[in-house]
């Protein structure tokens, strides 16, 4: 008799697929998205197909140029997964040629031509937005002002209808009788640079129509979700605790010490929790599995230190949020942290690997 | 059960029957491990079923990690069963016994229950049916008490016991950990953890006292002062047999005896692991239990100690799972060692058609058959037929996304990540530094992760390149050392007898005057020459430069040597 195929052991059904981590993790963006949606209306989601249509496009056209299959490589969902990532941090109202341009950097450069899944150094949607960030900061730093009737009209603002929305992204084109100002506004954390730069207090800032409970209008709803979502990805073991908790922690910790000591001039900690891209950089940027650390000791430096630089940048830096410098700062640092971080082995002594 | 996706987890019902997990007793924890889909309840539901005496015996001469044994019958012998047919060779070795009485028609190759396919040395044995025991059995000892360590290790040594948990390493040498490694503790394995086999749960439950009893002609052997067995909590009637057993025979020892419920978890009932979790000790790396006062035996292996001192019995048996849903129907067997894989398959009814692979062992760690026609060794305790639904070809591996879910199971703490990268990329010292030799391959990295790399293989691979990078360093130093001494002997005798020649000569002509300042350059190069003559051979590894210093004084003297006459 002759038995079947010969391998090496374990011949055990495997438990996971690449293609099932990465829908898990598009499955957790849903709470955030809908918030995104809700408040800054459907430019979001035609980024998000745009920028899926163009990330697909691009990773199979890479793999066929490098004669390689392209069917597992998109199958994989890696790519859709950048492109979501990519949508969710550009304003809605981006013109698609960025999208196009920053997909493809993201895809073809930071990704593909390092080797392809597995083997960028950097989060490519962060390095995508960054690229975009330094080289277009006008279009991609304009941000919608959240759906909330009363800011709305305190501002005397103008919503975008799905239509105008489209037109927006596709043609560059306003409704008609509307100008820029009337349509974008400034997110809190660019408002709160400026004000606190104005010698403005926290008590008068906080008085703004733009601030809500512990964050800005709408974005601390936003955050909210990519925390529910996160959670949800620690709950399934997609990923672990150690990057959100040290990266939210250190943030926390630190926004909360300048605080303490100056509550007029520093903003309460939990509102660096709920604003900008914190929430979404602790759960799906720096976990990233393949641009960040890999030892848990070596994640909780990882994230500690990316809360540091968000800190210190939306602090004294030049732009207001720093989520995606911090990642890309770090994902530089990861080899090195690992390196020095290595868990102590099975009947090792302890204090040395 | 954490896993969702698994083909075959089913809600065990045995669980909310499990027995409590030690409520006095402090149980430790190993970093990772997975949970497996439960599979023995395939094998575990009826009776250990014995089998009849096969017509034909296929009896491998090494069944054992060590020295292969020597066949100490000849073809047309007629053996009985105990009769030891192949004797131990050297220290890490032990006996082979035939399992039934016959005659040995042939002393050849036969292919083994072994991944590389090759096949091994076997005495095959043509049975008579009467299955008589030889008649120079060592005695039975009833208060095994009157025996000493030496005897009780020698009866051990002689009666061919090895680990019966998969590793079949000489019982006697674990038995034997020197004066100067005191052992306290003796932890016995019933963990039983990789999914599927149910041998040890069915020997636990039919010879829970000869097993206890064995325990403690080892803890009497050893001096050791408890004994901590470990056994699974999917294992119920086991653990309830085994507490019966203890209860029954604790008053006959001073030694204080335990049964462990330790949670389900693969890799428990890995050596280290299970050491971990019912003492709380590590054994440390490159290192053995003895090292810090443990001696771990399998439970089966017990019971062949057992055997052997109460009955006189050597090793001719073992139970074996024949399981899977490959084959129609699953069980366990009793079953004399020699019995071809395709005779116990045929006992379960036979295969379902439908066969993905074949194995023996178990999943996680078995060994993949190429064909079921070799025979059960003292080490399979399981031949397992997986369908292609509970083991489907998990397509080709894709790219290392380093999510790190190797990283949180590996049981060794170990980043089989950072171990693959390197391994692929043939970097062996890279793959040391990342403590390769630490893998015990228990496959955990391989089966959680998702881009379906078969770790387990660059592991293997880069252990065997290390090896054998090992052993021709190894060559190439002894062939330097070789080479070396020599070019060193040469010069030596070279040098004597040249110095022989010289004195002939001076012998010859006596009176001639020769040129004072020849003699002094002659006499320089005889002092020189036994100084480096006696340098080169000790220092072994002598440079160059010392091999050029000792050469010049003789290419000198060969001069003078020339121009002398």
């Amino acid at each position: 008799m002759i038995a079947g195929s010969l391998t090496s052991s374990p011949h055990s059904a495997r438990i996971s697929r690449v293609d099932q981590v990465m829908l898990q993790v598009c499955l957790a963006l849903i709470p955030g998205t809908v918030a995104m949606v809700w408040f800054f209306g459907w430019g979001i989601i035609i980024n998000m197909l745009l920028a899926s249509v163009f990330a697909v496009a691009a990773e199979a056209l890479v793999m066929k140029a490098r004669g390689r299959p392209a069917l597992p490589a998109v199958r994989d969902l890696s790519a859709v997964v950048t492109a979501l990532l990519f949508a969710i941090t550009v304003p809605p109202t981006l013109p698609w040629w960025l999208t196009l341009i920053g997909i493809l950097f993201a895809i073809v450069i930071v990704k593909q031509l390092y080797g392809g899944i597995g083997y960028n150094p950097f989060n490519p949607a962060m390095a995508g937005y960054v690229f975009l960030l330094i080289s277009y900061p006008v279009a991609t730093t304009s941000w919608l002002p959240p759906d909330v009737p009363s800011l709305l009209e305190a501002r005397d603002l103008v919503h975008l209808s799905f239509v105008d929305s489209v037109r927006l992204i596709f043609t560059g084109g306003l409704p008609l009788e509307t100008t820029w100002d009337a349509v974008s506004g400034a997110t809190p954390l660019d408002e709160l640079r400026t004000r606190l730069d104005q010698n403005v207090l926290m008590a008068d800032i906080r008085q703004s129509p733009l601030w809500g409970w512990v964050g800005g209008q709408g974005w601390e709803w936003v955050a909210a979700g990519f925390l529910l979502g996160g959670l949800y990805l620690i709950a399934i073991r997609v990923i672990t605790w150690h990057i959100p908790v040290s990266l939210l922690g250190s943030l926390a910790l630190l926004a909360g010490l300048f605080w303490l000591f100056d509550p007029n001039h520093f903003p309460a900690p939990w509102f660096h929790l709920f604003s900008g891209g914190a929430m979404l950089g602790a759960f799906f940027i720096a976990t990233d599995p393949v641009s960040a650390a890999t030892t848990k000791r070596g994640q909780l430096v990882f994230g500690a230190l990316i809360g540091a630089v968000v800190f210190v940048i939306r602090t004294w830096g030049g732009y207001p949020d720093a989520v995606a410098f911090g990642v890309l700062l770090l994902n530089i640092a990861a080899p090195t942290i690992d390196h020095y971080t290595q868990p102590r082995v099975f009947g090792h002594a302890r204090g040395k690997s | 059960m954490n896993t969702s996706s698994q083909p075959h987890t089913q809600a065990s019902p045995g669980l909310a029957s499990h027995p409590k997990v030690n409520p006095s007793q402090k149980l430790w924890k190993f970093h990772g491990g997975v949970h497996l889909p439960e599979e023995k309840d395939l094998s575990n539901q009826g009776p250990v079923v014995a089998t009849a005496v096969p017509k034909r015996l296929v009896i491998p001469l090494a069944q054992h990690i060590g020295a292969p044994t020597r066949p100490c019958v000849k073809v047309g012998d007629r053996v009985f069963k105990g009769q030891m047919i192949g004797e131990p060779q050297g220290y890490v070795s032990a006996p082979v016994h035939a399992s039934s009485s016959g005659v040995v028609t042939a002393i050849e190759q036969h292919a083994m229950p072994h991944p590389s396919g090759l096949p091994a040395p076997s005495v095959i044995i043509e049975t008579d049916g009467e299955d008589a025991w030889a008649s120079d059995l060592p005695e039975p000892v009833t208060d095994f008490h009157q025996l000493d360590a030496d005897a009780l290790r020698t009866r051990v040594r002689m009666a061919g016991i090895v680990g019966l948990g998969g590793a079949s390493f000489p019982s006697s040498v674990k038995l034997n950990p020197g004066k100067d490694q005191p052992i306290d503790t003796l932890v016995l394995n019933g963990a039983e953890c990789e999914p599927y086999i149910t041998c040890d749960d069915m020997l636990m439950r039919d010879r829970a006292a000869d097993i206890i009893t064995g325990a403690r002609i080892i803890v009497h052997l050893l001096g050791a002062e408890r004994c901590l067995i470990g056994i699974e909590d999917n294992k119920p009637e086991a653990i309830a047999a085994m507490r019966a057993a203890v209860a029954e025979q604790q008053p006959q020892t001073s030694a204080s005896i335990k049964v462990l419920v330790i949670p389900t978890l693969y890799p428990s009932g890995g050596e280290k692991q299970l050491i971990r979790i019912l003492t709380g000790k590590e054994v440390p790396t490159h290192g053995i239990p003895a090292q810090i006062g443990v001696v771990c035996q399998n439970v089966g292996t017990v019971a062949a100690v057992a055997d052997a001192v109460l009955r006189g019995h050597p090793l001719v048996e073992r139970f074996v799972t024949v399981t899977g849903r490959g084959i129609a129907k699953p069980g366990n067997f009793r079953v004399r060692v020699g019995t071809l894989a395709n005779e116990l398959v045929a006992a379960s009814g036979g295969y379902t058609g439908e066969l993905a692979k074949l194995v023996a062992g178990g999943p996680m760690m078995g060994a993949n058959l190429a064909t079921d026609a070799v025979p059960i060794t003292k080490a399979t305790n399981c031949i397992l037929a997986l369908t292609p639904a509970e083991s489907p070809d998990p397509g080709a591996a894709t790219p290392c996304i380093r999510c790190g879910q190797c990283a949180q199971v590996c049981p060794a703490n170990l980043l089989p990540q950072q171990l693959y990268w390197h391994a692929r990329a043939k970097d062996l010292d890279k793959v040391q530094d990342y403590n390769l030799f630490d893998c015990i391959e228990c496959g955990c990295c391989a089966h959680v992760c998702p881009a379906h790399i078969p770790l387990v293989q660059y592991y293997r691979y880069a252990k065997n390149e290390s090896w054998a990078r090992e052993r021709e360093k190894r060559a190439s130093e002894h062939a330097k050392k070789r080479h070396e001494a020599r070019e060193a002997r040469l010069e030596r005798l070279d040098r004597e007898r040249k110095a022989k020649l010289r004195k002939k000569k001076e012998a010859i002509t006596p009176k001639t005057k020769t040129v004072p300042g020849k003699s002094a350059s002659v006499g320089g190069a005889e002092k020189t020459a036994p100084a480096g003559a006696g340098e080169t051979p000790i220092a072994g590894g002598g440079d160059d430069a010392g091999a050029q210093g000792t050469k010049q004084p003789a290419d000198r003297q060969t001069e003078t040597a020339g121009n002398a006459p």
